[in-house]
């Protein structure tokens, strides 16, 4: 009604109009309308838009090449570093461990390798020094880094698939669908985050542990699964609302109308109306997903709860340091840094995203 | 435009009603009476203007007729075929379409002007290759004015009078023979409103379209209409022919909108008193018993209270709804 009025105050105001309309009125397009159409803006799409407004914006654009470098670093430098991050230096089947390779500080190097490089030999520098193990710190960070940004991601793909589709349907069904679906929402939003997390990946682990045995998937590592299964069930909530309250509110625009009076199925709707207008809003929030998802991640995997040993991630990394944190403090600022670098670079990066493409800022 | 071969009307509606279920609170539903019981044939290539305060539901009326909306009850029947069921309900989309009141949110953002016009040809397959399709987008642009450089801009680049161009095209895509026009030019600005109108009446002539014209501002209505049809509340309470209908409305209601029309004569203002229309149009919820427009009517009496008045043929051609039509004139 409000919106009903809102129009009937813009139209014709009394007085103005003529009683009768002359055919002078109804001459074609004069210089009149056509100065009125030319109040257009230069021919551009919406995408187009979006770039541009996200390039002239200098933090979100720092932030994405800190994003790219950090990637980058990751898949790369595990290819041809020297070290291993599971091998630990000075521990040869058959012979007695060599202890001078543990806990070395930065750009040190063990007793053997002072040797070696004093018989002429060139010896890679341990960049981070090595953990109690022996292990080189530097590439372990590496590693940890690859499986934090790798579990951000494909959480993030879980929850968004998972909830697209649980908030596709609810919002486009409707009626008793929309209402079960919601009210299951409702129940799991409520739910104490941490501690279902907590829970569940404790549970988890147990009960999947073993029958991963001889499965790919066991490489990958019982904890890391029920990381993902956690992310699954919990985080989808947030996103099928996002996703339900997009679809009803388009659902409600005119267009949507139009198709239907042109004949066009749900389907047709859903694909060539409802997705390509809430794929930004998705997008944008997914992306915001992502330094969550690490972060989750990173403290489970820092409550042992993370992935398997020998296997790093950041969380598990800042972990281990603390037993030593007196004398080694550096082992947990190291990971840490990286932690906040990623998830702070991805959620102003995130921010830039919602900026440049959210239609609600740009009009 | 009148042409009398009054054989078979294009388009019968009869008894027509559209019911809205509000869900207010858990477990209370309320109906809302939006369209109830109207009937008006539309001949073809006439236009038939439907006027009524915002909110009496001529919205809703149209896209009932158009099947956008289940009717409640009641019948439409197009060309001698009632509209019923899957398959006359696909045909009868490729012959009656609409243009929509709010140029803005009835385009979709994220579409090309080209793809907002073949719209309902792609639904439909109406086209079978991308040169036809192209050749078919081209020549509606044209029809509406709009220059074929436009194709591959999106909707939001437009002004409101063109953005109307454009879904006067995409109306216009499946070779309609009848189209529900709901308020297109009310969210226009003044100097455009003129070219629009123009721009629909050279369509019905080159054409022969049939329009259902839906508008509250009189003067549109007025100028393009062969006859009009007055709603209140859900209800038609008279339909005759334009001239009749604006020189001497019989139903207080459309008495109350005549007067209420700006004249640009003072001398003719002044004779045309206006009359003012005492208290709120009544909510389609709690709509009153007997005549709906007793609440307001100057001439109610009790009779009125109580018995609803049905459409009746008063003179030859005219149709009102009120118990004391004739005492009144
Ligand atoms: N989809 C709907 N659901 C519930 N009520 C509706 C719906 N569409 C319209 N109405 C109600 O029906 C009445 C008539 O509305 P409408 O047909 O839009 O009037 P008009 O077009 O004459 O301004 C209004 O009271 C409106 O609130
Ligand atoms: S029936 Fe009675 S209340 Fe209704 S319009 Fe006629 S006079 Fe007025
Ligand atoms: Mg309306």
């Amino acid at each position: 009604m409000s919106e009903e009025a809102k129009k009937e105050g813009q139209s014709v105001p009394e007085n103005v109009a003529p009683a009768s309309l002359t055919a002078a009125d109804f001459a074609p397009a004069d210089e009149k309308e056509k100065e009125y159409m030319v109040k257009m803006r230069p021919q551009t799409t919406a995408f187009k838009d979006g770039i541009r407004r996200l390039r002239k914006n200098k933090v979100a654009m720092v932030s994405f090449w800190v994003i790219v470098l950090i990637t980058l670093c990751a898949l790369i430098i595990p290819i041809f570093w020297p070290y291993q991050y599971e091998a630990m230096l000075g521990m040869t089947p058959g012979k007695p461990v060599d202890a001078s390779f543990q806990n070395l500080k930065p750009m040190t190097y063990s007793a053997t390798e002072l040797t070696r490089i004093e018989a002429g030999e060139k010896v890679f520098p341990h960049l981070f020094g090595t953990d109690s193990s022996g292990r080189d710190y530097f590439i372990r960070v590496v590693y940890g880094t690859r499986i934090s940004l790798a579990v951000g991601f494909f959480a993030s793909l879980i929850v968004l698939v998972i909830g697209l589709l649980v908030g596709a349907i609810s919002g486009y069904a409707g009626g008793k669908v929309d209402l079960v679906i919601m009210r299951i929402v409702d129940i799991i939003y409520s739910l104490p985050d941490m501690l279902m997390v907590i829970l569940l990946a404790t549970v988890l682990k147990q009960a999947i542990g073993d029958s991963l045995e001889g499965t790919v998937l066991a490489r990958i590592g019982s904890n890391i699964i029920s990381l993902f299964i956690v992310f699954a069930l919990l985080y989808w909530v947030s996103m099928a609302r996002l996703v339900r309250g997009q679809i009803l509110s388009l659902r409600e625009q005119e267009y949507v109308l139009a198709a239907q009076a042109a004949g066009a199925k749900g389907s047709w709707v859903i694909r060539k109306h409802l997705i390509p207008n809430c794929v930004s809003v998705i997008v944008i929030s997914t992306a915001l997903q992502i330094p969550s998802a690490i972060f989750t991640e990173s403290y489970l995997s820092f409550l042992g709860l993370g992935v398997n040993a020998p296997m790093p991630s950041l969380g598990s990394l800042a972990s281990d340091a603390l037993n030593g944190i007196t004398s080694y403090p550096y082992r947990l600022v190291i990971p840490a840094i990286v932690i906040s670098l990623i998830v702070l670079s991805l959620n102003l990066f995130g921010d830039g995203l919602r900026d440049a493409f959210d239609p609600k800022l740009n009009g | 435009m009148k042409d009398n071969q009054q054989t078979q009307p294009l388009l019968q509606v009869k008894n027509l009603k559209q019911y809205f279920q509000l869900n207010n609170g858990f477990f209370s539903t309320q109906v809302l009476k939006a369209v109830d019981d109207i009937s008006f044939d539309i001949n073809k290539g006439e236009t038939l203007g439907l006027v009524g305060e915002s909110g009496c539901g001529k919205t809703t009326a149209g896209r009932s007729i158009l099947q956008l909306y289940k009717p409640t009850a009641g019948e439409v029947i197009f060309d001698g075929k009632k509209i019923e069921g899957k398959a006359t309900i696909e045909a009868y989309r490729q012959k009656a379409t609409m243009v929509f009141q709010d140029p803005y949110s009835s385009l979709d953002p994220r579409m090309t002007v080209s793809d907002i016009i073949g719209e309902p040809l792609d639904v439909q397959n109406l086209v079978s290759n991308a040169a036809e399709r192209r050749e078919r987008i081209l020549d509606l642009m044209d029809k509406v004015g709009l220059n074929s450089e436009h194709a591959a801009r999106y909707a939001h680049e437009f002004s409101g009078g063109q953005r109307q161009r454009v879904g006067i095209a995409r109306a216009l895509a499946t070779k309609p023979e009848f189209i529900v026009c709901d308020e297109p030019v009310s969210a226009l600005d003044v100097s455009i409103q003129a070219q629009i109108i123009n721009m629909f009446e050279q369509l019905q002539e080159n054409m022969g379209l049939t329009y259902l014209f839906i508008a509250h501002d009189l003067l549109v209505v007025r100028h393009i209409s062969d006859r009009i049809a007055v709603m209140y509340l859900g209800h038609l309470v008279e339909l005759a022919d334009t001239d009749a209908i604006c020189d001497r409305p019989l139903h207080p209601y459309t008495r109350a909108l005549m007067s209420a029309v700006p004249m640009p004569d003072p001398k003719v203002a002044r004779a045309n008193k206006r009359i003012a229309l005492s208290g709120e149009i009544p909510s389609p919820l709690h709509a009153p018993k007997g005549c709906p427009f007793h609440t307001r009517c100057p001439h109610a009496t009790d009779a009125c209270k109580e018995s609803m008045p049905e459409l009746k043929e008063v003179e030859s051609g005219r149709l009102v709804a009120c118990h004391r039509a004739l005492e009144i004139n």
